[in-house]
């Protein structure tokens, strides 16, 4: 079993259904353990109560966790270097709140206003990183203090009213648009297209340089699987208001930042720096410079879906962005398997993540269960997932 | 001393000029002279081991060799021409790598990933991995180092054995083609098969004509895979052996101090 020729054999038993098995309970295949998940809790929720898998509920589901998912790209990003940010709630709803005050009061147009929130989240984004990367300061506590002082920032900006409403205009267009049926199969079919092409030249390439390629089947079997997925998710869209505008735009963040992350010499530097922050210094990466821009990528995003948010509900006022915003956002990616301690996740982990929630949430709130058996279950869903995380992190260590 | 030792393992290899020259190297920390005016030189395809007890200033030299931390005083030849060897820039410039007893390889990447960490093989403005590239060039370069107990080149390095992780290290500090390795306790914490298979490692660095300076406290290892043996003791050079023609004793009294008995005692109580 040489480097240089992996026989067949070797190829076939690395994708059989034992090993794949094996990679799950290792957290290595982490997507298909939360998909898994998914199922069991779609499944619960509908025996509970038929209306849970209509056409209307999943619709609805989608427009409400557009804005935890894309505040939950950045977190996965920091969370990737080893890092934490506690402020991106607070900064998604001061972002929020600067994009109203200037769109509503001071007459600004709104895409400009939208861009200027963006801005703000880029700006205290690049604050953190520098107190972090400067100072040494542990990041989980420059955002501490910055989840207290943006929220004092959010009030101060808000001023005695406390509350804005969003008159129709480009930010509310955001998530209140929704696309024709026959523009949603143009876009779920461009996207299959996408997925198989990219797919198919990938695997194409290696055959090209002589190395072993992923098993044509199961390149068709992915591709199947994604149509499917993608069919469906059109299908039932389209039964309600047709594909929302936010899908689109979450799944686009979704796409851009998982090329970058996987593709790009710097994603491959934001690993390493969180996989061996010494080793990715000796081999020449600028930790620092890496450290600084995934802050304030990650305040961007959170300022990103605090305008979706405010978006959504049509108003900003001075509770957007607190309350659970913050723990949802984080506790996404976690379960959904982008680990605490760095190094290990995926960006599809904010969107997984953010369907686990919302879904739990929206569940039960369609069983009409009160605050406090919410809490208590949302708790013990959180700490379940980060046992996973930590009980698969050991399993990792011992099986060596 | 020292020159008088060398002379005695002069044959093919010291006839001719080294890769690495260094004469009268010193370094302190505060009132601890780690180094104190150690000569020594490495050629081209040769193994020299570097020996000697904790705190003897093996990991001072190579630290001061890779430029990590410059030497106080002291003259570097690489090639025959005086060079200062100030920063690890300027020691890699050169063609020196070096690989340090913690390996600093990331757990979480796969060996493709660590063998081009920091170099990666781009294209485009973004710029974008060259996956197939790298993935080729990585095979290419494991097989000509004879590194064969690696499954696959993706496989992350967290599921990799000590040995396989000292491989892929050794092979990393390879790739910018250095004329000059430095293994630090290549084969500490490795088991017997491992401990075979880095020496077989170290042996075929040889023949491809690298220079290589292996720090290991394992004398048998040493003896295994040197060709000549480099002894500290106290920041001073204490013998230099040619393993053809010297025993265990002998290394290990140049160790220890033994073989000088009372006159050497002075001398340590001035290192301290």
């Amino acid at each position: 079993m040489t480097t240089q020729d992996a026989t067949v054999e070797d190829v076939r038993e690395r994708f059989s259904i034992g090993t794949s098995l094996r990679r799950v309970a290792r957290g290595e295949l982490a997507s298909v353990r939360v998909l898994l998940g998914i199922a069991v809790i779609w499944t619960i929720f509908q025996i509970a109560n038929d209306r849970f898998l209509s056409a209307v509920n999943l619709s609805n589901l989608t427009l409400q966790i557009a804005a935890v998912a894309t505040i939950s790209i950045g977190v996965v990003l920091v969370l990737l270097l080893g890092e934490i940010d506690l402020s991106v709630g607070a900064v998604s709803g001061l972002a929020a709140s600067v994009m109203a005050v200037l769109s509503v009061q001071k007459g600004v147009a709104p895409e400009l206003a939208i861009v200027i929130g963006l801005l703000v989240g880029t700006a205290i984004g690049l604050f953190n990183g520098f107190m972090v990367t400067t100072f040494g300061i542990p990041s989980f506590v420059v955002t501490l203090a910055g989840l207290l002082g943006w929220q004092g920032a959010q009030l101060a900006v808000l001023g005695d009213t406390g509350s804005i409403n969003l008159p129709p205009s480009t930010i509310t267009d955001l998530t209140g648009t929704f696309f024709d049926p026959a523009v949603g199969w143009v876009l779920g079919a461009a996207a299959i297209a996408a997925y198989a092409a990219s797919a198919i030249r990938a695997r194409t390439k290696r055959i090209r340089a002589g190395l072993e390629a992923v098993p044509l089947v199961v390149v068709v079997v992915r591709i199947a699987v994604v149509a499917a997925a993608i069919i469906a998710a059109v299908a039932i869209l389209n039964a309600d208001r047709g594909v929302p505008l936010a899908a689109v735009i979450v799944i686009t963040l979704m796409l851009v930042f998982t090329y970058i992350t996987e593709r790009t010499r710097y994603g491959r530097h934001i690993f390493a720096v969180g996989g061996n922050e010494e080793a990715a210094r000796r081999a020449g990466i600028r930790v620092n410079r890496i450290k600084l821009s995934v802050f304030a990528l990650a305040s961007t995003l959170a300022a990103a879906g605090g305008i979706l948010a405010a978006s959504r509900l049509l108003s900003v006022n001075q509770q957007s962005g607190s309350g659970d915003v913050l723990l949802l956002a984080i506790a996404g990616p976690v379960i959904a398997g982008t680990s605490l301690f760095g190094g290990r996740g995926f960006v599809w982990s904010a969107l997984l993540g953010a369907i686990v929630i919302g879904s739990i949430s929206n569940g039960m709130d369609l069983l009409g269960l009160a605050s406090d058996v919410k809490f208590m279950i949302t708790g013990a869903v959180l700490l379940i997932a980060v046992t996973v995380d930590a009980a698969t992190r050991l399993r990792r260590q011992h099986t060596r | 001393m020292s020159e008088a030792t060398v002379d005695r393992s002069a044959d093919v290899v010291a006839e001719r000029e080294p890769l690495l020259a260094l004469k009268g190297f010193s370094k302190s920390f505060g009132p601890v002279q780690a180094l104190k005016d150690v000569d020594f030189e490495v050629h081209e395809g040769e193994v020299v081991g570097l020996v000697g007890d904790n705190g003897a200033g093996k990991s001072t030299l190579i630290k001061a060799i890779a430029g990590v931390q410059p030497a106080d005083s002291g003259e570097a030849y690489y090639k025959g021409q005086p060079v200062s060897l100030t920063t690890p820039q300027a020691a890699t410039s050169l063609g020196i790598a070096t690989v340090y007893q913690d390996l600093a390889l990331c757990e979480n990447l796969d060996v493709v990933a660590n063998l081009f960490l920091g170099q990666e093989v781009t294209a485009g403005a973004l710029p974008v991995l060259e996956e197939t590239e790298m993935e080729r060039k990585a095979r290419e370069l494991l097989s000509s180092l004879g590194v064969t107990t690696l499954r696959s080149v993706r496989t992350l390095v967290e599921n990799l054995s000590g040995g396989q992780r000292q491989a892929v290290a050794i092979a990393r500090s390879l790739l910018g083609e250095p004329n000059l390795v430095i293994l630090d306790e290549p084969t500490a914490a490795l088991g017997v098969v491992q401990t075979q298979q880095i020496l077989e490692l170290i042996e075929r660095l040889r023949d491809r004509g690298h220079g290589v300076i292996v720090v290991s406290h394992n004398l048998a290892d040493v003896f295994r895979v040197a060709d000549r043996i480099t002894v500290l003791r106290l920041g001073r050079v204490a013998g230099n052996f040619d393993v053809r023609d010297a025993t265990r004793e002998q290394v290990v009294a140049a160790i220890t101090g033994a073989e000088f008995g009372a006159a050497e005692r002075p001398t340590e109580e001035q290192a301290l």
